[in-house]
């Protein structure tokens, strides 16, 4: 939405600074620093600081155990730690089943389905499609955590069973606890889902009409139309979409916190972000070890801004091969 | 933004049949909610009885449970603190970048970017010990800044997007009347990009409201809980008894996000196609 507000703000930018110029002396930086400096010192304090912080600390042993005053530096001996750790081995398994399966089912692939889907609807029927799959992500996760443990619930009272049984197949127990995977992937797929069926209905949008007619005009059904014509055009965004979710869901652990707080039992659903908040803020023993949490955390944010540098360049990428288009249409 | 193929194509039957079946969990999933705060109990979707006890919390408050007028007013403060800092904040930093001479600007866009993309949940542990350290732990001021300082860079590039799409011209004949570059931005510039500013407002206050684990970290103490947290400590309770107030609560505290769903989703929409984390 910036990229196209950009080009024509740098170019009247040189107009009106020749214009300015003569009028009146320049802007006064000193406008400028003021402008930016609450903003900069907001960010510096609460996450600059504590960004270097979390690398500083994951370099040390502090703890409850320890306090903030007796901790020890100990090198990368909590990566050490990480590395002969079975736990985080099962831990980074989750990890990757877990941003793998919701990635391509939900938030790529029902992504995709959702706005073609709707794309072929009428207008209005379109719009309440996408509106309703709006609805998971504005809830609070607590109520839409609340919603699926209720469908999850054993017979008779979870919805999920009497569905099942009303269809004649038989009921299971809670399904948190018998199938805590397909559960933690829709319950987050449900929200992802819907970020890139935005997306993708603003690329459909912008496909020039005269190139759907002519395609139909050359004979093509339904599901040439969308493999030759649509698809094609889908391909830059949905990888802007799974490099974008990849990060975000890797992040994030808010719902599967709440759904099952990395259980049931032996760590069944704890991802990575999960074991580094446990770790370092939440465990059974009491013993919250900040130093082995912040290195746990250092590594999702290592990965975060690898991810966000290549980012940078798929930015101005994008903008590249994004021209050509324009001048098609 | 919609319908495009559906003019070019009769509209299919197979989108249909496609789409109520996956979109009906949904649907179903908020009529239970509904459904449920209104009931003695609920087997699945059949209803045991309809009752209003469970929103007895509203005039008969539990006199040994946590005050809900309370928590809705923490709640409250918390989300419209946060959606006036970031709006104040990212308004002024973004007209900076936008249109003032800034020295290093395009090192400021870059880090912009780099933070915006950046995992800043990951920062929790850090957070946790710094405010200790600062005194803010437990404290509204505290968990307001934290959450400010996250979502900022979003907010700044999203407005840096509306401040881009001023023309020029406007300033310029203001600058030439005599005004200063303050006096332009607080009354020619900012008037312009009001939907910009709505929409940034909106989305931070809904965004607050809804905030879970920064309060539950950084602020847990009884005198700043939020609703979320209550409720969050009500869903880890494994078996919670009274469900129906539970029920009734959630529903109570989704109602100012049903309400701007429903009336402001046109601001909305213009955020979230600006990608939101998540």
């Amino acid at each position: 939405m910036s990229e196209s507000g950009a080009g024509t703000g740098a170019a009247s930018h040189g107009r009106a600074a020749a214009v300015l110029a003569a009028a009146r002396p320049a802007a006064p930086w000193r406008l400028g620093a003021g402008f930016l400096l609450p903003f900069a010192l907001v960010v510096a304090v609460f996450f600059l600081i504590p960004a270097v912080l979390t690398v500083i600390l994951s370099l040390t042993d502090v703890s409850v155990v320890t306090g903030l005053r007796d901790f020890r530096w100990v090198g990368l001996e909590n990566y050490r730690r990480i590395l002969t750790d079975p736990v985080a081995g099962l831990v980074l398994r989750n990890t990757l089943l877990y941003v793998g399966a919701t990635l391509t089912l939900f938030n790529v692939g029902l992504a995709l389905v959702l706005a073609l889907a709707t794309a072929f609807l009428p207008q209005r029927w379109g719009g309440f499609f996408r509106a309703v799959w709006l609805l998971p992500r504005i809830t609070p996760s607590v109520v839409y955590v609340l919603m699926w443990k209720y469908f999850a619930a054993e017979p008779p009272y979870g919805v999920i069973n009497q569905v099942l049984a009303a269809l004649g197949l038989p009921a299971g127990g809670n399904w948190l606890y018998e199938h805590p995977w397909p559960m933690v992937i829709a319950i987050n797929g449900f929200v992802g889902a819907s970020m890139g069926m935005i997306i993708f209905s603003a690329a459909i949008q912008a496909i020039p009409r005269e190139q759907l007619i002519a395609a139909q005009v050359d004979g093509a059904g339904t599901w040439a139309l969308v493999r030759r014509v649509v698809l094609p055009q889908l391909r830059w965004p949905a990888l802007f979409v799974a490099a974008y979710q990849t990060l975000s869901l890797l992040a994030s652990y808010e719902y599967i916190l709440l759904a099952t707080d990395g259980g049931p039992g032996f760590y069944t659903t704890e991802v990575w972000a999960l074991y580094a908040f446990h770790t370092a803020l939440s465990n059974y023993f009491g013993n919250a070890q900040y130093g082995l949490g912040a290195a746990l955390a250092t590594v999702l944010v290592v990965i975060g801004l690898v991810a966000s540098l290549l980012y940078l360049r798929f930015f101005n990428f994008r903008q590249l091969t994004q021209r050509p288009r324009i001048e098609v249409s | 933004m919609l319908g495009s193929l559906s003019e070019t194509q009769r509209p299919a039957r197979w989108a249909w049949l496609l789409l109520v079946p996956v979109t009906l969990p949904v649907l179903l999933l908020y009529a239970w909610l509904l459904l449920a705060s209104w009931s003695d109990g609920m087997e699945g979707f059949r209803p045991l009885g309809f009752t209003l006890e469970n929103w007895s919390f509203l005039w008969q408050p539990d006199p040994f449970g946590p005050n809900i007028a309370q928590l809705t007013l923490n709640t409250l403060l918390f989300a419209a603190l946060v959606a006036v800092g970031e709006v104040l904040l990212a308004s002024t930093a973004a007209y900076a970048l936008a249109r003032l001479s800034v020295p290093g600007r395009r090192l400021w866009l870059a880090m912009l970017i780099v933070l915006h993309a950046f995992p800043g949940i990951t920062l929790l542990v850090a957070l946790f010990l710094l405010l200790r350290q600062l005194g803010l732990y437990d404290t509204l001021a505290g968990v307001v800044l934290a959450k400010i300082a996250l979502e900022l860079p979003f907010h700044v590039w999203v407005l840096k997007g509306f401040y881009d799409q001023v023309s020029w011209d406007h300033e310029m004949a203001a600058l030439l009347d005599g005004a200063s570059r303050l006096t332009t931005w607080c009354r020619v510039v900012l008037p312009i990009i009001r939907p910009g500013l709505m929409a940034s407002a909106v989305f931070a206050f809904l965004s607050g409201w809804s905030e879970f684990l920064l309060p539950y970290v950084l602020a847990p103490g009884a005198d700043v809980q939020t609703l979320p947290v209550y409720l969050g400590s009500l869903l880890s309770q494994a078996d919670v008894a009274r469900y129906g107030t539970v029920t009734a609560v959630a529903v109570f505290y989704m109602i100012p996000v049903m309400l701007v769903y429903l009336f402001l989703q046109r601001y909305l929409m213009v955020l979230y196609t600006g990608g939101v984390k998540r």
